[in-house]
């Protein structure tokens, strides 16, 4: 049987968009996202909230959850699959393709860089990774567990790139963090 | 499937929450976020016709209308006041449309939709200020031409505006832009900050809300996120200087908010007065 969505899809959708907005306004911030769905594992239920909120036929979207997670997210959303450099939205429960293979945008469109939504095994709002850049004043730091290997690295090489870029959502249970294009880790 | 009806969804039988159907929403919705990651770059959208007249700031509704939920409280403000015609309906067609609560005072509101002013009461974190704009592109006077801002955006290359701005301090003696004075975002993007009085500009600047731009007839969005540079532009040697009307207000005595002035009767008279209504009248303890 499928799994649910948004019990209300109007308002679950809006509170889910805000709580994007507000971690994207505030990179390292943990922000709830409730009420969020209980999509088909290994989708978290913060990813299937961004997938429920942003997604449609308009937004080519990569995932790797398996068989059912890839039913829910057409079922619910409409949104078709792509590979990864041409999706706008990638769901990643295990190790995203390389960055650099994504989709960046261009200097005249940067808005057609990707979101990576990203399962990490847990997010703490003090932690090893110091930010640094717009919507954070001063400095903060988030705690990360469970990162790829050399993924801090390989989005360090794409900042000379700005404004082309990615926007990185790490999802933990029904939490995310963000770190926008801008953010620079320290 | 069975999905439970929520009772504000009920109570606004025949009409979509907020008004704007929910493609268009998640559109402008993915159109925002982008524009927050990337400060101060506009972000074009499919703008939908909204019931009012592009005059009336259709771009700032539909961000207004995208973001809002039941919980927020709105203020809207046009030149300061929160009772003019325009402010009055865009107050009433949300409180149609999507019931949510809404205020004139700024400290209340949780989201605050302006027309050509910011206001005097410090914003603080979490508030949403949603610019109405009437032309986003800062570089429109000196190169019409779409395509043409696009690439200058792209390799951040403002030397046109550098060298007008200049022309204009040589045959004015001061940088005396009154209204509309282009700001560098993050130190990469030249941004319009809308029909707002320079006196207003340094408040853009590390602000602790988020700042949300609106373009209907444009179809363009744009923002500047909490705690970012925004920078005047201007010259060593012709420093930006904020115009303010050297008075105090005439009804609560502030010598440090913009003032508006006023004709007081046929005989000339006239007076200088807050032009932000809410933090006059809250001064005045009202
Ligand atoms: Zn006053």
């Amino acid at each position: 049987m499928m799994q649910p969505g948004f019990a209300d899809p109007v308002l679950d959708a809006q509170s889910a968009f805000r709580a994007v907005l507000e971690a994207l306004s505030h990179p390292g911030r943990i922000i709830p996202i409730a009420p969020a769905p209980i999509p088909p594992a290994p989708l978290s239920p913060a990813m299937g909230a961004l997938a429920l909120a942003l997604c449609d036929a308009d937004t080519p979207v990569w995932q790797d959850g398996g068989a059912q997670a890839a039913d829910w997210l057409r079922f619910h959303t409409g949104a078709p699959f792509a590979e990864a450099p041409a999706a706008m939205f990638l769901f990643a429960t295990g190790r995203p393709p390389a960055l650099s293979t994504l989709n960046l945008g261009t200097d005249e469109v940067p808005q057609d860089g990707a979101t990576l939504v990203l399962n990490v095994a847990s997010l703490k709002a003090q932690g090893t990774l110091r930010l640094r850049g717009p919507g954070i004043k001063d400095e903060v730091s988030l705690g990360v567990e469970g990162l790829p290997e050399n993924f801090l690295a390989e989005r360090a090489a794409l900042r000379p790139h700005f404004p082309r870029g990615l926007d990185i959502v790490f999802c933990c249970g029904a939490q995310i963090a963000a770190l926008p294009r801008t953010t620079e880790v320290i | 499937m069975n999905i439970p009806v929520n009772p504000v969804a009920e109570q606004l039988a025949g009409y979509n929450f907020a008004y704007l159907d929910e493609a268009t929403k998640r559109m402008i919705r993915r159109a925002i976020l982008k524009a927050v990651a990337v400060p101060g770059h506009q972000v074009p959208f499919g703008a939908r016709e909204m019931p009012l007249p592009y005059g009336w700031g259709t771009g700032g509704i539909q961000v207004t209308a995208s973001i809002l939920g039941p919980r927020d409280v709105l203020k809207v403000i046009d030149q300061g006041a929160d009772d003019t015609t325009n402010a009055v309906s865009i107050r009433r067609f949300f409180g149609r449309v999507a019931g949510v609560r809404t205020t004139d005072r700024t400290r209340e509101a949780t989201i605050v939709q302006t027309r050509h002013r910011i206001p005097e009461t410090a914003l603080r974190e979490g508030q949403v200020l949603v610019y109405q704009v009437p032309m986003p592109e800062p570089l429109f006077r000196l190169e019409p031409r779409v395509s043409e801002t696009t690439r200058l955006h792209a390799l951040g290359d403002y030397g046109l505006m550098q060298v007008r701005l200049y022309e204009d301090i040589v045959k004015h003696g001061e940088v005396a832009t009154a209204y509309n004075h282009p700001v560098m975002v993050n130190a990469r993007y030249l941004m319009s900050p809308s029909p707002i009085p320079s006196f207003d500009n340094p408040k853009m600047h590390m602000n602790p809300a988020l700042q949300l731009f609106g373009a209907g007839r444009e179809k363009r969005i744009y923002a500047v996120p909490p705690y970012t540079a925004v920078q005047s532009l201007d010259f060593e040697d012709h420093p930006f200087r904020p115009i303010r009307a050297p008075h105090a207000c005439a009804l609560c005595n502030s010598t440090e908010s913009y003032l508006d002035e006023v004709i007081t009767d046929d005989q000339g008279g006239r007076m200088f007065v807050c032009s932000d209504t809410d933090y006059c009248a809250e001064r005045r303890g009202e």
